[in-house]
């Protein structure tokens, strides 16, 4: 742990930075300081500003106000791609990647080697496996990219921001979609990045991340830096309030917005026995009652989303039996599991559940349209009526309902997609990580809408990597293992330990062992 | 002032009105042409001009119709031309009883138009049925009817060109009507009834887009087809019906298009218009990726690419350099597109 004193040598200074976006202030003066070597965590809730602080700063939105040092002198890209060429190299939420071409392409592009004229592969492919091995990754990068597992494309796509010889790395949630020891793997980087004087802007949503790994952090909130301070001085709740602009005594109480169990759990919805599917799904049985919120947990890769999608229909099931509402069930498409009353929200908003340049009001009644339309014609009124009932009631923050979607922050968009179902009357949800990538306020109240649906009737089946949410949110939880079921637990017995041990190793035994 | 906005439409700061000055950018340089022509070419504001303008265009926008629709799916539609010449292929054949001889002449060409026109749609419903079904990229689903279609459309005729004289037919291309008893007060010839197709079928789509169930569908599919088939929608069925509408579209155009000549060439009824009909609709300013779509900006496209071309033949361009000005038109307005998203 390299403790930082005071900005020695700033590499990065972002002074009174100002954007609006159509008359609306994103940014209002905000400030930004990443001293040489140190690894800066951004946080903030959705809104914050901290998406538009970093395009602004590798020259994907121009600035209204504000000035930019960097190294110095005065700095400005006028593009991401310049942007990379002076220093300042971005790893996005998203992976940028081509996922046809091998390893060595994804790493090289745009900079290929050349030897009269013609790329030099073995230099290329040498390259390429010394950018890796940094990472600890050994993998044949002739192969395609698509081969290899979403978490090994991150790493790629790590490498290629860093073999870029990067001053400056800017990380927007780089551990969304690793596991643990891939989390572990990317802050040895992290922190050997550090001993070479690179910095890094760290940002994320999960506090524990930034203990182990950040030194300082800047603190964003409606538009403006409220704090910067060094980690070690500042409390993960004092962090939250921060964020939250709130009192800390008023956070402190609760990881999660669940809050106990739900009482009114009915009768048996949704059974799956044994099903089968794909690569992934090998023998998963679980159930679902009315009113009751089962969680699914497991590792990256145990087949739970794959088993949702079965669920649903979107994908097909090799053997097994599904029943719902007492009657077998068998979607072959989503309409046929939409159609009894099954709702489904992904794990990637962007690429499978809004559709970007459609409004607000069309996201929300996409799914119900059929049902606003008479001979074929949408009943504008009672769409808008609809429409305007779910953005008051799930309070989605947006301009108006004719905004498109693409514009709100992820919590309103995840509102959106929930509304989506709910228009419909659905009776059995299933969301898959409801809260991913969304910030700590906007979690929380989808957490607390989860909740109340589930206390007015609804079957949820929730996935979610985040143990908290799991552990706190469900009223029975199932965990998955390599594409079996291999527990059930109620709400009582599930605890941290036992979920764990469960993923781990297949059994859930140490259930005395829960108030360690 | 027109002009201005067209050279300038990244320059606005509000976000919000990017979509505004890339719509309005298309409807600014027709309107600038228009301006353009009314100066230098002689005799322009006459309703000549109009009246060849609006008829060549005619069967350009029908086609474009149905394609601005599948463009708006993600989707690309090569076969057009071809399908056209199969309804110019078979409609003589049935109206000119080469099979069967139905007496009453009327009844005759009015199944020859509903046979050849269905034919057609048919043939497009197969185009959506390969998409869908083997999960084919539409470029090369209807690349197999593009070069197939003339095929089918040429052994049916044997290779001939069939002439027909037949007024029962020959409204849909020569027809016109509010025409004035007595030919001309100032040039005046009617409307041709082309035109009024081409007015009709532009309306319903443009409606259809935006206010029916199935338009909103086909711009969820373009938008995002997996989240669109979460959220329930029948893309499978929703994109053969697009590609049956172009083909259906294809096949009106097609009659326009013989019946204006007075023949049936299967080696020529068609040819190239799928070009012609991907430039109207690039033009239009509808994003080639799908999602986005606009029925009007189609219209306003291929008005454009006529007057362009109109403009420089009767400035005394040959028509060959006007093909290379209408190139340069497609890639302004692909530019023009890139900016707009940015």
């Amino acid at each position: 742990m390299a403790a930082m004193e005071s900005i020695a040598s700033p590499l990065l200074s972002m002074r009174a930075i100002s954007k609006a976006f159509g008359g609306i202030p994103a940014l209002s003066a905000a400030t930004l300081d990443v001293a040489v070597g140190e690894v800066h965590a951004l946080i903030g809730q959705n809104g914050a500003g901290k998406s538009t602080m970093i395009k602004i700063l590798t020259g994907y939105v121009a600035r209204d106000a504000g000035e930019i040092l960097f190294d110095g002198a005065a700095f400005e890209a006028s593009s991401p791609q310049d942007a990379q060429a002076k220093g300042i190299s971005t790893i996005y939420q998203e992976i940028n990647l081509v996922p046809y071409r091998s390893i060595t392409e994804n790493i090289c592009l745009g900079r290929e080697s050349r030897r009269f004229g013609l790329l030099d592969w073995p230099a290329m492919h040498d390259e390429a496996r010394a950018l890796l091995s940094r990472f600890k990754i050994d993998v044949d990068v002739r192969r395609p990219l698509m081969r290899f597992s979403t978490a090994t494309q991150q790493m790629v796509a790590i490498a290629r921001a860093i073999g870029f010889k990067a001053r400056l790395v800017i990380m927007d949630e780089p551990t969304s979609s690793l596991d643990e020891r891939e989390v572990n793997v990317l802050f040895d980087v992290i922190r050997q990045l550090r001993r070479s004087g690179v910095s890094v802007i760290f940002v994320s949503h999960k506090l524990d991340e930034l203990y182990a790994v950040c030194d300082r952090v800047t603190i964003m909130r409606d538009g403006r830096t409220v704090r910067t301070s060094e980690m070690k001085d500042v409390s993960k709740v004092e962090l939250v309030a921060s964020m939250l602009g709130r009192d800390v005594a008023q956070v402190a109480k609760s990881a999660t917005a669940f809050g106990g169990p739900s009482t009114h759990i009915g009768a048996t919805m949704l059974e799956a026995s044994h099903l089968s599917a794909g690569h992934k799904v090998h023998d998963v049985s679980f159930s679902v009652r009315k009113g009751e919120i089962v969680g699914f947990a497991g590792l990256l890769g145990s087949g739970r989303t794959e088993t949702a999608r079965v669920v649903f229909g979107a994908d097909p099931v090799r053997s097994g039996a599904l029943t719902f509402d007492g009657a077998s069930f068998a979607p072959r498409q989503p309409e046929d599991a939409i159609g009894r009353g099954v709702g489904f929200a992904s794990e990637d908003r962007k690429l499978e559940g809004i559709i970007p340049d459609m409004s607000v009001a069309e996201n929300l009644t996409l799914a119900l349209l059929p049902q606003l339309t008479r001979a074929g014609v949408i009943d504008a009124a009672r769409q808008r009526a609809v429409v305007l009932k779910f953005i008051s009631s799930l309070g989605v923050k947006c301009a108006s309902p004719d905004q498109p979607i693409r514009e709100l922050s992820g919590g309103n968009q995840q509102k959106v997609l929930l509304a989506r179902w709910l228009a419909m009357g659905s009776k059995l949800l299933i969301l898959d990580e409801p809260t991913r990538g969304i910030d700590v306020g906007a979690k929380a109240e989808i957490q607390r809408i989860i909740k109340q649906l589930a206390e007015d009737g609804l079957g949820v089946l929730m996935i979610s990597s985040e143990l908290e949410e799991i552990i706190e949110g469900s009223d029975r939880v199932f965990v998955l293992r390599e594409g079996r079921s291999v527990a059930e637990l109620p709400h009582g017995e599930a605890s941290e330990a036992a979920v764990m041990a469960a993923m781990a190793h297949g059994e859930a035994q140490p259930a005395e062992q829960e108030h360690a | 002032m027109a002009q201005a906005e067209i050279a300038n439409p990244g320059v606005s700061r509000r976000r919000d009105w990017r979509p505004f000055l890339s719509r309005y950018a298309t409807l600014g340089a027709l309107i600038a042409l228009i301006l353009f022509n009314l100066a230098i070419t002689n005799n322009f504001a006459s309703w000549r001009t109009l009246d060849v303008n609006l008829t060549q265009v005619a069967s350009i926008v029908i086609v474009g119709v149905g394609m601005t629709l599948v463009i708006a799916t993600g989707g690309i539609d090569l076969s057009v031309g071809s399908l056209m010449a199969i309804a110019g292929a078979l409609a003589p054949i049935i109206f000119l009883g080469k099979i069967y001889k139905i007496p009453e002449i009327h009844l005759a060409v009015a199944v020859a138009m509903v046979v050849s026109i269905l034919v057609a749609g048919a043939f497009g419903w197969f185009n959506g049925w390969l998409i869908t079904r083997f999960r084919i990229q539409p470029i090369i689903a209807t690349l197999v009817l593009f070069i197939a279609g003339r095929g089918i459309a040429q052994v049916s005729t044997n290779g001939n060109l069939q002439p027909f004289k037949l007024d029962e037919f020959q409204w849909i291309g020569l027809g016109r009507i509010f025409a004035p008893g007595n030919p001309t007060v100032n040039g005046f010839k009617g409307i041709p009834d082309q035109v009024l197709i081409m007015v009709v079928i532009v309306a319903l789509a443009a409606w259809a887009l935006n206010r029916s169930l199935f338009g909103r569908q086909i711009l969820a599919i373009g938008g995002n087809e997996r989240a669109a088939r979460l959220a329930g929608v029948p893309v499978a069925t929703v994109k053969r019906w697009v590609y049956c509408i172009s083909g259906l579209c294809a096949g009106v155009a097609g009659l326009v298009h013989i019946a204006i000549n007075s023949s049936s060439d299967a080696n020529l009824v068609g040819m190239g218009m799928e070009l012609d009909a991907i430039a109207a609709v690039a033009v239009g300013g509808t994003l080639l990726s799908g999602g986005r779509a606009t029925v009007m900006g189609t219209l306003i496209g291929a008005l454009i690419i006529q007057l362009v071309r109109y403009t420089l033949l009767a400035n005394g361009v040959p028509d060959d350099a006007a093909k290379l000005v209408k190139a340069a038109l497609i890639v302004a307005a692909v530019w023009l597109q890139g900016r707009g998203r940015a």
